[in-house]
């Protein structure tokens, strides 16, 4: 590989990388909360993109299509989306709460499957082009050209990223959701409204997922009913390599899988349709070597 | 207390099939037999097509209903069965009859490879990991020379039995139906076995099934196996009665009907498994017009099977 | 020899130390209680006992054999069968099958033979049926065993459990607070049936316990908890004058 290949695979494997990490937080902190793999997260991701993309064209008209449209479309398909997290979690999670574990994965399953199909129906499977004219300026690093979008991109959501942080570790909701995170009977005796928290958690989840799905649409161009599904299996696979149940274990774990598969998929011997075969080979061998992650705590089951 | 025992020990194994349910069941199969006398090539196609769901769905059963794990790439092991057939008769010239062993093994073979690493961790971690095998074995089957690429394998050999050329409609729909009372009574047998109960110790209380002297790991394991079994052997006869495969079958939408079926008529039953097969295939026929609404339309019965009916719609009385 | 011997035995969850150095040891055919106050570590001791904590050190012996860190369900087939305190019966399943879940490891026959239906795997089957039976018989509820276990009554599920262990011909059974929950009555019966287990079957039994009355009246030899730590062992009549006990449970002044 020569060093522009490398600069080149490092800007790539980063805003890859950066998107995985955003989803995967949103996986682990309801998983955190609920121990519950979110399989839907994948479509919330998908829909945040297709909300995402319709603001944007409505906006358009008056805002253009540049950075302001892209900003609104974010912050409104973030709301919007966050909003069906909640009404997904109440309609079709929390009724199943005390219900044995395979029916509550089933039923995940069912609303993931739900969101996909109605975005099936809607669309007809086409692929709707996201056209923004965010220009390609940027600097040059040797022979690699960075754009600033690449740059805004990144640092967007690791500034997402971190208000996540700083709120699951510094408000009183954030310190709610931990405590039910590691016992709920015990967070509903000593008064907290475990209802509201679980409600919030997946408000934000979701939150993030759609402001990642604005984001990879804007950046790709183009927005599509399957996007979710192996961005899903990504994410999983990027909170597992972090530690599933930790927020910065998830942005770690996204950015080294986006490095990981940027590297891997530019070796020459494996071309990029086996990119996702690597990917899901690093999830294997975490599971069999490492199942707590990097910086996930192993927790002794009570028995 | 040896007293009491010899005369309480007397308590009789059950029979594989009750009584009052017996006479149900054969009506049942007479019908099953006679139905290509009456129906035209199009209700036989699809009688056969049900046939094979109850095959696949009686098979992920084993997995799902029995052993309560989640397994969502359940479709691999149907294409390995197919691919293997494929590949060996086409390629290398086998007996039809011969790949099937073949494809057993290699079933088994991928079922040691995914399960054993993941089977030792939580449920939700092998759904995830098995929906990612079903791609892996999809993206490998695209990609590889030996699998025919996208495009697929061509040209599959008819299976021949003491010199008769399995050619027609008909011909498959009896082959599917000796294999789907193969299955019938293979999971008869097991479910009342001593590792049948311990796959459903295991699903009811993985935690008190150790206690009592259970290897759980293996017990998953056997299970996963077993369902990768009968799926790959479907994967054979469906192969040949095609002649023609592609990577398209055996998708994620696939591992999802078939596990809608398994849902659909009550989990770890055969009955309700059986009835949940036959309707998952009757589905595309009756949704013909639907177009892009026909998953839409899967996904929401499997959610309102889950949310209003979880034990299925033809439940066990006792439960 | 002792049966049971346990040396040494540490665990810890992050920094809360559960066990500390816990040594002593149960003899064959004994009856013998563990008692302490809430959170003392009782319960935990059984986990790491029976394999579903890994203890941080020290060694477990059953027999003289080291059973340290072996899985659960070795540890069952070597002869140490137990039950749970929040009561974890199949309750889906029937009152038979749930007994007959204890002779699980005692016998052999797999997928394949059941499939043939071969004579050997019928009469296994046989075999497992009468034991579950004759255990259901053993604690007074056989005449329920074809209905589901979920449907018992409290006190006939801690019976269930106590069948379901048995039938798993433990040397050693250990019992997590099998009176809790029950009235008067019902734990009259338990101390009988706890006796009847010993004297009958020659199982030793090893039991956890909030209730003093019972566990005065059963056990020949008691070791107290508290904080994870030891604090006593002997006979009743020595356990209940020590100071330390009095203090674990009354508190004191200052
Ligand atoms: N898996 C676990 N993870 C973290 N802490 C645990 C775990 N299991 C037990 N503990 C802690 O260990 C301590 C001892 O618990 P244990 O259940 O052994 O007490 P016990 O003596 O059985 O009490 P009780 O009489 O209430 O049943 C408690 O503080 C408990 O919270
Ligand atoms: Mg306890």
């Amino acid at each position: 590989m020569t060093l522009d290949l490398v600069i080149q695979q490092l800007v790539n494997g980063l805003i890859v990388g950066s998107f995985y990490a955003l989803i995967a937080l949103g996986y682990s902190m309801v998983f955190g909360v609920i121990k519950l793999l979110n399989f839907a997260h994948g479509d919330i991701y998908m829909s945040g993109a297709f909300v995402g993309l319709i603001v944007f064209s409505f906006v358009g008209v008056w805002v253009g299509n540049g950075w302001l449209g892209v900003v609104c479309a974010l912050l409104v398909s973030m709301l919007a989306v966050g909003l069906l997290g909640v009404v997904i979690e109440r309609f079709a999670y929390r009724p199943m709460r005390n219900a044995p574990r395979l029916s509550i994965l089933i039923t995940a399953l069912g609303a993931s499957m739900v969101l996909n199909g109605s975005a099936l129906a809607l669309t007809g499977g086409r692929h709707f082009a996201f056209n923004t004219d965010l220009g390609f300026a940027g600097l040059d690093v040797s022979a690699v050209h960075i754009t600033y979008t690449q740059i805004v991109l990144v640092a967007a959501s690791i500034l997402l990223m971190a208000g996540m942080q700083a709120f699951v570790s510094r408000t009183m909701y954030g310190k709610a959701m931990r405590a039910v995170s590691i016992d709920m009977g015990a967070s509903r005796l000593m008064g907290i409204d475990v209802d509201r928290v679980i409600a919030l958690t997946f408000f934000m989840g979701s939150a993030l997922a759609a402001g990642g799905g604005v984001m990879a649409g804007a950046y790709y161009g183009s927005v599509h009913f399957f996007m979710g599904f192996i961005m899903g299996l990504k994410a999983f696979t990027a909170a597992v390599i972090g530690g599933i149940g930790s927020v910065p274990g998830a942005m770690l774990g996204g950015l080294l899988l986006g490095l990981l598969e940027a590297y891997g998929s530019s070796l020459p011997f494996v071309g990029s349709e086996w990119r996702d075969v690597f990917v899901f080979g690093a999830l294997i061998l975490f599971l069999v070597f490492k199942p707590t992650g990097l910086l996930g705590r192993s927790v002794v089951e009570r028995v | 207390m040896s007293d009491g025992a010899s005369t309480l020990s007397a308590a009789p194994q059950p029979p594989l099939v009750r009584r009052s349910f017996l006479l149900w069941a054969l009506a049942a199969l007479a019908c099953a037999l006679a139905l290509p006398h009456f129906a035209n090539a199009y209700v036989t196609e699809v009688a056969t097509t049900a046939l094979l769901y109850v095959v696949l769905c009686l098979g992920l059963n084993i997995v799902v209903g029995y052993a309560g794990l989640l397994d969502l790439g359940y479709a691999a092991f149907f294409a390995v069965g197919a691919y293997t057939t494929g590949i060996l008769t086409s390629e290398f010239g086998f007996n039809f009859w011969l790949t099937i062993p073949v494809a057993m093994a290699a079933a088994c073979l991928a079922g040691i490879i995914i399960g054993a690493p993941t089977l030792r961790l939580r449920s939700d971690y092998l759904a995830i990991v098995t929906l990612g095998f079903g791609e892996i074995v999809r993206i490998i089957a695209r990609n590889l020379d030996i699998t025919g690429g996208a495009s697929g394998l061509v040209g599959i050999e008819r299976p021949e039995i003491l010199g008769f050329k399995l050619m027609q409609v008909q011909h498959f729909y009896y082959a599917f139906l000796a294999l789907a009372l193969l299955a019938v009574f293979v999971c008869l047998s097991v479910e009342r076995s001593r590792m049948g109960r311990a796959w459903f110790y295991v699903r009811y209380d993985e935690d008190a099934a150790a206690g009592i002297g259970i290897n759980r790991v293996s017990a998953k394991l056997q299970a996963y196996m077993m369902g990768a079994v009968i799926a790959s052997v479907a994967g054979c006869l469906y192969a040949a009665k095609m002649t023609a495969i592609s990577p398209e079958s055996f998708t994620f939408n696939q591992s999802l009907l078939i596990l809608l079926g398994v849902v659909l008529g009550g989990m770890g039953r055969i009955p309700g498994v059986v009835l949940g097969a036959i309707l998952v295939a009757l589905l595309p026929e009756v949704l013909r017009g639907a177009g892009t609404y026909r998953p839409l339309v899967t996904a929401v019965a499997l959610l309102a099977i889950m949310l209003f009916r979880p034990n299925g719609l033809w439940p066990d009385k006792r439960g | 020899m002792a049966l049971l011997e346990v040396r040494d035995l540490r665990l810890s969850f992050g920094g809360l130390k559960v066990l500390q150095d816990i040594s002593f040891s149960v003899e064959k055919g004994a009856i013998n209680s563990l008692i302490g106050p809430n959170g003392a570590g009782k319960t935990s001791l059984f986990n790491c006992l029976t394999g579903f904590y890994k203890p941080k050190g020290g060694s477990i012996r059953l027999g003289g054999r080291p059973i340290t860190g072996l899985p659960p369900h070795r540890i069952t087939a070597l002869g140490l069968a137990r039950t749970f305190q929040n009561i974890r019966l199949f309750k889906e399943m029937s009152v038979l099958e749930n007994a007959m879940s204890g002779q699980h490891c005692r016998s052999r026959h797999g997928i394949v033979s059941a499939i043939l239906h071969l004579p050997s795997q019928r009469r296994e089957e046989d075999r497992i049926r009468a034991a579950g039976m004759r255990w259901l018989d053993f604690v007074g509820i056989a005449e329920h065993a074809h209905r589901l276990a979920g449907g018992l009554s409290y006190g006939d599920q801690r019976r269930l459990e106590l069948a379901r262990a048995l039938a798993s011909t433990p040397e050693i059974i250990l019992l997590d607070e099998p009176a809790a929950g029950l009235n008067e009555r019902e734990k009259l019966d338990l101390v009988h049936l706890i006796r009847r287990i010993r004297d009958e079957t020659g199982v030793t039994v090893l039991l956890i316990e909030h209730d003093m009355g019972l566990v005065m009246q059963v056990s020949e030899k008691i070791v107290v908890f508290d904080y994870g730590q030891k604090i006593a062992d002997g006979t009743p009549e020595a356990v209940r004058a020590d100071p330390k006990v009095i203090e674990a449970y009354l508190g004191t002044e200052d």
